[in-house]
């Protein structure tokens, strides 16, 4: 009797066991599902609060864009309803109180002018340069000539405007800008006026000299991620170096080395301090230039000539509507580059006949 | 980690300690400074800048800051009453006093304009010049230096058959305000098509940013000419050329040549008040046997009542009072070391009347003779 009612016991108490054990194992479920679901929600709620993040860095830049938008065309109504659309067309610039005339004509020319003699000079050396880094030298030579690339595409723009003022200016004169003058300035009216070192001609020079590290240091990269198959392929068919770089490099990179140019060219357009002290600052209808050696004026260098003692209003506002026209410039530059890009995309990568 | 924490705390309480004690300092050395801001052209800036550290060691509780933003920019500042005092090359305009009503303008310092030049073979001091001729070079219309006019006024020298470059400011500057108002004056072509303005449209020639590009260019290539600055010329040695004045002589322009064209003008004695129009004051072409034909005041601005401007109270009012009052007597000492033309005596005396009309909500400030 006494061992049936110790069993007994025995089983109550494994029974109760059972249910504390029970009971316990449910408490435990409880915390373990409440914990992990407030930690699947903290991992939730950090990649929202990333998401968050990234979504305002973007909104960031939007935002700037529109402040700058706003303030340009804000600052440049005045000049707007002042001269209307002859402000694009007309060569005047005349602050003098009670003759205020202002046109942005001459500026638009010699920035692109400039400019354009910066990426005519600056893409095929960087392009010459990117082949050589990427396809020809060894890798003894170019690690320390890509090194010393990127440490010149450091160097500040003004640098290259303080050399070019005491040093190049005068290499230029001397050895190009006299010559031509003396051989043909009396016949033919483009190489007609006195040169004198600071012109459009020196500016679109030593901008394509500023451009050639970026825009190569980028041509460089752009050609190194064309695959080795490709290469290899071509040097298969019995191609000499020059083609295999034509057929086989080339497609692949159109799109890359395209966008490094308009890179290059978009800083040769907004270049401010290294133009500024090398043009020439002619003003007005002077500034368009008439001959290889004319003195000119960029919009961006105009603004930081006369923003610093322009005090009447309209001036002002002149100035900021030549900051309007070069963002407009720079909008369509962008917009034709990104079109160009995307249609050469659009064209398949391969080895071509 | 806990070392990691330790460190941290460590750091904050470095950071927390430093920024607290400064700006306690700050905070006691704010109450026994008076800070007095300007802002305005950069002419008188290096003038400005002396006078700065002369007259701390006289009042060592007073510090001037001074940014040198050109003409327009301390006009802009003095209107928007965000310094105590501006300054500015050219007298303010008509607008500019209506935006900036019970302004007046103080005279500080006198400046000059010489024409510098680069003929290979001939030195400083030889070239002779007049009005029309140099509004003519400037504006195109004599293009060669061997040209009949300007030969005729250089009988003995031997000069080249080449362009002439002629080299102007590309920045706008008090500088050209003084240098077009001359030309305007000497040639009516010239006020007509062009007029006097801190920039004007060139019709040719090269611009240079500053003084120093000025004087770059025309160092850097030969049968070059331009205008700078006059004690930037005096100190660096550029070549520099006679002018004739009103009374037919042709002068080199000096500090004395300079202070004489003030002295002899007739509108020297008749000085408009402080809170009156300046744009008439011209010491262009004074008479005087031997005075230079260009001069120039450069001005300070502050309001009549300074109590108008929100930045300045009692002591600061006071302060600025009376550095001006030692600026215009005082330090004009140290004014031609650095190649400034001293005011004379009865410009400081004009001064001083203004200073003695100014007032701090009806308190007279200026305690000086």
């Amino acid at each position: 009797m006494l061992l049936i009612g110790n069993c007994k016991i025995i089983i109550a108490v494994l029974y109760d066991c059972r249910g504390v054990l029970l009971f316990s194992q449910n408490l435990a479920n409880n915390v373990n599902k409440k914990l992990s679901s407030f930690f699947l929600q903290g991992k939730r709620r950090g990649d929202k609060i990333f998401y968050i993040v990234t979504i305002g860095a973007a909104a960031y830049t939007l935002l700037m864009l529109a402040l700058i938008v706003y303030t340009v065309g804000d600052g440049s109504q005045k000049i707007f309803s002042f001269e209307g659309i002859k402000f694009f067309t007309g060569t005047n610039w005349n602050s003098v109180e009670g003759r205020e005339s202002f046109g942005a004509l001459p500026y638009i020319i010699g920035t692109l002018i400039s400019a354009g003699i910066a990426v005519a000079i600056g893409v095929p050396i960087s392009l010459g340069i990117a082949i050589f880094l990427s396809e020809m030298a060894s890798s003894k030579i170019s690690t320390p000539l890509s090194f010393v690339i990127e440490l010149l595409a450091a160097v500040p723009s003004i640098i290259y405007g303080l050399w070019a003022l005491f040093v190049f200016r005068f290499w230029i004169l001397n050895l190009i800008e006299m010559p031509l003058y003396n051989a043909f300035g009396q016949s033919i009216p483009f190489f007609g006026v006195t040169p004198f070192g600071l012109d459009w001609f020196t500016a679109g020079i030593v901008l394509g000299i500023m451009i050639i590290p970026i825009v190569s240091s980028i041509c460089r990269e752009v050609m190194r991620a064309v695959p080795n198959t490709q290469r290899e392929a071509a040097y298969s068919l019995g191609a000499t170096r020059w083609e295999t770089v034509r057929i086989a490099i080339f497609p692949y990179a159109k799109s890359g080395i395209l966008g490094a140019a308009m890179l290059g060219l978009g800083r040769a357009i907004g270049e401010t301090m290294l133009v500024t002290l090398i043009i020439g600052n002619a003003i007005g209808a002077a500034a368009i230039p008439t001959s290889l050696f004319s003195p000119s004026q960029t919009l961006s260098s105009l603004i930081a000539n006369e923003f610093n003692e322009a005090s009447s209003d309209l001036h002002l506002s002149a100035l900021i509507g030549l900051g309007a026209v070069l963002l407009i410039i720079t909008m369509v530059i962008n917009i034709a580059a990104r079109l160009l890009v995307s249609r050469m995309v659009k064209v398949s990568a391969g080895v071509k006949e | 980690m806990r070392n990691q924490r330790l460190l941290g705390l460590i750091a904050v309480g470095l950071l927390s300690t430093m920024i607290i004690s400064v700006s306690a300092s700050q905070k006691s050395f704010a109450q026994s400074q008076v800070t007095l801001n300007g802002a305005g052209a950069t002419f008188p800036f290096p003038l400005i800048d002396t006078w700065r550290v002369a007259y701390q060691k006289v009042h060592p509780s007073v510090n001037i800051n001074y940014q040198s933003i050109g003409s327009g920019g301390g006009v802009k500042q003095f209107t928007a009453k965000t310094v105590d005092f501006g300054a500015s090359d050219a007298p303010l305009t008509a607008t500019e006093r209506k935006a900036a009503p019970g302004a007046v303008q103080i005279p500080e310092t006198i400046g000059s304009v010489a024409i510098a030049y680069n003929v290979p073979g001939i030195p400083t001091k030889t070239l002779k010049f007049t009005g029309p001729v140099l509004a003519d070079i400037f504006m195109g219309k004599i293009t060669k230096w061997n040209d009949p006019q300007i030969q005729a006024l250089n009988p003995g020298t031997s000069l080249p058959a080449a362009n002439i470059v002629a080299v102007h400011r590309s920045d706008g500057s008090g500088t050209t305000f003084v240098w077009t108002a001359y030309l305007s004056k000497a040639s009516p072509s010239w006020n007509q098509t062009i007029g006097a303005s801190k920039s004007v449209p060139w019709p040719t020639g090269i611009g240079a940013p500053g003084n120093e590009g000025v004087a770059n260019a025309i160092n850097g290539s030969p049968n070059t000419i331009g205008y700078v600055e006059l004690n930037y010329a005096l100190t660096t040695g550029i070549p520099y050329a006679l002018i004739k004045n009103a009374a037919g002589n042709f002068i080199a322009p000096s500090l004395n040549s300079t202070q004489a064209a003030v002295t002899n003008s007739p509108i020297a004695n008749s000085l408009p008040a402080g809170d009156q129009t300046w744009t008439k004051v011209s010491l262009l072409n004074s008479p005087g046997s031997n005075t230079y034909p260009i001069a120039t005041f450069t001005y300070l601005l502050l309001y009549k009542d300074l109590s108008t401007n929100p930045r300045l109270d009692q002591t600061k009012a006071k302060a600025l009072v009376d550095f001006i009052s030692w600026a215009i007597t005082d330090g004009q000492k140290l004014a031609a070391n650095l190649g400034y033309v001293p005011l004379p005596a009865a410009v400081v005396k004009h001064d001083q009347d203004t200073l003695k009309s100014l007032t701090f909500k009806g308190t007279p400030l200026f305690t000086g003779p």
